[in-house]
């Protein structure tokens, strides 16, 4: 093909950037989202590229899993070289479990949302944070149904109002404290547009090992953006009660040392990682589940939506971990290793005579 | 629980109404070989053990035995019966008739009592005094209180010692080797050797009275033979579970619901045992689930994964189960889901045996859905088709089922040993990172080979054109979200060609057929004990021959047409009110094959005898 070159030939180009496995942020990128326009969930999705490109994380090392909902549609918007499966309502955490006891040296990530998590999926979502499954979990969070047009979900809060008027006269549910109670191992609540601090916690997120549960708030525009919502960008803005700016130092880059030790606390995480939360609330220790559920009820009385790391613990070990299993993914297995050999039938056998 | 609300004679077939049995009975002579014996006891009360070693020390006398336990959804208090059914013909299916009383049970031994046919007998606790219900009943009343406190100085475990004292008044009473009973016993207590001891003594002092006081006045007595050398007893589940270990399964999600929970106990002990590493970490994982929903959510996800997963459960977890059955169809998913039929619909009756899922599990789930089931009949099909299930499922990228039954799962069977596999495991179509550079791509859903089964790869498969996106909605070829009418068409015509292919990959039926006979019979799973004893019946009894067709799985094969083609009348005979195979057979008949079927059910809980077989056929035919 005749081409006009713009340079000349013998310069090379500007080499594109890429991260420490050499891969682009392009390789990285999913399919063109179908959600609304300024659908929180889609800046949930970048934040999700941005951090497993900037993590290097191999995206053929990480499953994607979904449950049903505008969020469980997602996975099909970011990370197209990672496998992916949209299983059923509110039950991507049976599905996952089974999918990391298949290969537990997987990466997986789980994108739910309030009505999957909450709602349908309550049973399965308390189990999974039981286990200590090593997932992360992320609620992308609106407190709407949006596929069937707006309906409450579990976690609206008591007395928001949908756009028809209706008031909600429930309590919500608020997963993050449900989740420091159960087990999960990493709790964090972020919202969709808070790019730096749901960045943070992301790569952080990637960096646990064991059951990272994530409440992002995330705005529906179509059907829970307005006056009356307190799941809207407006309500998000003014309500938000950072308590912890997090920092976060993967184990790849060396750890600069300008931080005030006396306000921050640095946690080490499972692959060696530090990831360094700057307390704005005083006293706040995310070790500490008990003070973490204090803190989250305080904030509940005095109506504010309390965002950042609620709750770390480094040392549980993982559901997969807990059984004991070689070292190599069980699915693959040779046959060699899955079947007993004739012995072992005849052991078997002579057992039952 | 309060028991008086409980019907309490499970024991016979008409419910709380105890009527004799009216089989005629030889007036005098030996009858040997040819016997049941019904233990009544209390659930809880330990009998287990002693009618396990007096079930197997028949089997060591060489004699074909079978055991059945009826026992109720309970934990502790509510009568049980176990009955062992000895015969030179090898027949395993429960008999009717019972031959031998052992009542133990004094909440319903007057019931047990009057149940039994003239001429059998009964062996009881003395002070019960039975024998004022029945003068045409051999009474062999027992002081088992006494002896058992002479046997067993130790008071709190009187309870459990009893039991044996039965066994040595049976041993004794029916001539069977007191060598048998002992290495039979032994074996069970395995390294228990003071509880053998103490076990041993018992049965002892059980044989010592019945020689001292009684005069042998019934006809039955065993004989030793030799049919049961190289024999194995085993339950189904056991063998369910050894096929799982064998067919290299990884992944068990399970939640536990009688009588399927052993087919998942018997894995961990077995897997424990065979397939841990040196190094002690192990090649299996099990976990046991919050619920039906996750543990087959679990099997789709490991399935997907590339692991060989599977579940167990029975009627309400298929209920379950349904949504994600759907799924596993859609998105073609393996897996290999067991289902031990019990007693429907709702809750049911836990502990009682049908085959009442046919049609649930044929078309689980919503939208057009069909799934391929197995149907073994005996523990050895129970173990080979555990292993076919799995090549099935990777092979059709489906979800398999396993329907097996509580009189198989639950009792013991004799077997031939089982055979070591002599296939390598069958992975399926799954493509590897090189052969994914040599393609250049693939298209998941593509039916390239024309059998309607795609190529799927696995997660983490190290290859930039490895992934695709796994979903229960509408795809195309390439597992693309489509709502577009060709796609959605072309796809669902591919399920049913690969349905199709199926038919020719399952085991195939069991066919008897002479070509004389005007009259053939289908059955099924545990039917199959009580038609083969029912076509001797009439044979011996009405000089009536008959053909046989077992089937072994759904989708139908070609067999099955070509049978009832070549047949006038064919009854088919299974544990439903229903008729649900015959509703199956229908859907893949012609008209004029349709209106040659019969049916013949039998759904009372308990499992089907012969007798009501072929009663049941002899009065259809107007014979």
């Amino acid at each position: 093909m005749a081409t006009t070159p713009t340079a000349p030939l013998d310069a090379p180009k500007p080499a594109a950037k890429t991260n420490r496995i050499g891969l682009q942020v392009l390789d990285y990128r999913g399919g063109k989202t179908t959600l609304c326009a300024g659908c929180g969930h889609n800046a949930i999705s970048e934040r999700i590229i941005d951090a497993f490109y900037e993590m290097g994380v191999q995206p053929e090392r990480v499953m994607k899993l979904s449950g049903i909902g505008c969020s469980s549609k997602s996975p099909a918007y970011f990370i197209s070289r990672s496998h992916s499966f949209n299983s059923v309502h509110g039950r991507m955490p049976s599905v996952a479990t089974g999918a990391l006891l298949a290969n537990h040296t997987m990466k997986a990530l789980g994108v739910s949302g309030d009505g999957d998590t909450a709602s349908i999926g309550m049973g399965q979502f308390v189990h999974m944070m039981r286990r200590n499954l090593p997932i992360i979990y992320i609620i992308e969070d609106n407190g709407v149904y949006g596929l069937t047009k707006g309906q409450f979900s579990a976690t609206a809060d008591i007395g928001s109002k949908l756009k028809t008027g209706v008031i909600n006269d429930l309590p919500a549910i608020d997963t993050c404290a449900l989740a420091i109670q159960l087990g999960a191992t990493f709790v964090g609540r972020s919202f969709s547009g808070d790019k730096k601090q749901l960045l943070a916690m992301l790569k952080a997120a990637i960096a646990h090992n064991g059951n990272v549960v994530l409440d992002v708030i995330s705005p529906c525009v179509t059907f829970n953006d307005h006056e009356g919502s307190t799941k809207s960008y407006k309500y998000m803005q003014e309500h938000d009660e950072v308590i912890s700016e997090v920092g976060f130092v993967p184990y790849f880059q060396e750890i600069d040392v300008e931080y005030d030790a006396g306000t921050t606390i640095d946690v080490k995480m499972h692959d060696g990682s530090h990831m360094r939360l700057r307390k704005l609330h005083e006293n706040y220790d995310p070790t500490d589940r008990i003070a973490a559920t204090t803190a989250l009820m305080s904030a509940h009385a005095n109506g504010e939506v309390l965002t950042g790391v609620f709750y770390i613990d480094t040392q549980k070990p993982s559901f997969t971990e807990m059984l004991n299993l070689v070292d190599e993914p069980l699915g693959t297995l040779p046959d060699a290793r899955v079947r007993p050999g004739r012995a072992a039938l005849d052991d078997a056998m002579q057992r039952l005579m | 629980m309060a028991t008086e609300d409980v019907a309490l004679a499970a024991g016979t077939e008409s419910g709380t109404l105890a009527k004799p049995d009216t089989q005629q009975r030889a007036p005098q002579g030996n009858i040997v070989n040819d016997l049941s014996i019904q233990i009544a006891t209390v659930n809880g009360s330990g009998s287990q053990s002693a009618n396990l070693v007096l079930l197997k020390s028949i089997f060591r006398m060489g004699i074909p035995v079978s055991g059945k336990n009826l026992f109720p959804s309970n934990i502790a208090g509510l009568p049980t019966w176990y009955t062992i059914r000895a015969s030179k013909d090898g027949y395993v299916a429960r008999k009717k008739e019972i031959d031998v009383l052992v009542a133990m049970n004094p909440e319903t031994s007057k019931e047990d009592m009057l149940s039994l046919p003239p001429g059998a007998a009964a062996i009881y606790e003395e002070s019960a005094d039975l024998k004022q219900f029945r003068n045409d009943v051999a009474c062999y009343p027992v002081p088992f209180d006494k002896l058992t406190a002479a046997a067993c100085p130790e008071a709190k475990l009187r309870k459990l010692v009893k039991n044996m004292i039965y066994v040595g008044v049976v041993a004794q009473l029916l001539k069977i080797d007191m060598t048998a009973v002992e290495a039979a016993l032994r074996k069970q207590f395995a390294k228990k050797t003071k509880a053998a001891d103490l076990n041993w003594g018992a049965v002892q002092a059980g044989f010592e009275y019945a020689a001292t006081n009684f005069t042998k006045h019934d006809p039955f007595v065993l004989e030793a033979m030799h049919a049961t050398e190289g024999k194995i007893i085993i339950d189904g589940n056991a063998a369910a579970a050894l096929g799982c270990v064998f067919a290299g399964c990884t992944v068990v999600m399970w939640y536990p619901i009688t009588p399927s929970s052993s087919v998942v106990e018997n894995f961990i002990d077995l897997a424990k045992r065979y397939r841990v590493e040196p190094d002690g970490k192990a090649t299996f994982a099990v976990v046991q689930a919050e619920d039906e929903l996750a543990a087959i959510g679990a099997v789709m996800g490991a399935g997907w994964a590339g692991a060989r997963a599977m579940t167990a459960t029975s009627g309400p977890g298929i209920s379950l189960m349904a949504e994600f059955a759907g799924l596993g169809y859609y998105a073609e998913l393996p897996g290999v889901i067991f289902d031990i039929q019990r007693t429907g619909p709702s809750t049911g009756m836990p502990t009682r045996n049908q085959q009442c899922d046919l049609l649930s599990v044929a078309f689980l789930s919503h939208g057009d859905t069909k799934h391929v089931i197995l149907i073994p009949a005996n523990v050895k099909e129970c173990y080979e088709m555990a292993m076919a299930a799995f090549d099935l499922a990777e092979q059709l990228q489906t979800p398999v089922f396993v329907l097996s039954d509580l009189d198989l799962g639950m009792n013991n069977w004799m077997s031939e040993p089982f055979a070591y596999p002599d296939k390598p495991l069958n992975r399926g179509k799954v493509l590897n990172a090189e052969q994914l550079t040599k393609l250049g791509g693939f298209a998941r859903y593509k039916d390239v080979d024309g059998d309607g089964v795609g190529y799927r790869t696995l997660p983490g498969t190290d290859h930039p054109l490895a992934a695709y996106f796994t979903r229960g909605s509408g795809h195309n070829e390439k597992a693309q979200y489509t709502e577009r009418p060709d796609d959605y068409l072309n796809n669902m015509e591919r399920l049913s060609r690969k349905f199709e292919t199926a038919r020719s990959l399952v085991p195939r039926p069991e066919v008897v057929q002479t070509g004389k006979s005007k009259i053939g019979l289908i059955a099924f799973g545990t039917s199959d004990f009580a038609t083969l004893e029912s076509r001797d019946q009439l044979n011996k009894e009405y000089s009536l021959d008959t053909d046989y067709l077992r089937l072994r799985a759904y989708p139908f094969s070609r067999e099955v047409h070509d049978f009832v083609a070549a047949h006038e009348r064919v009854y088919v005979i299974e544990q439903n009110r229903d008729a649900q195979m015959l509703s199956l057979l229908k859907l893949d008949l012609q008209a004029e094959e349709i209106v040659k079927l019969r049916s013949i059910r039998h759904f009372n809980g308990l499992p089907i005898d012969a007798r009501s077989v072929t009663d049941e056929l002899v009065t259809q035919e107007g014979i």
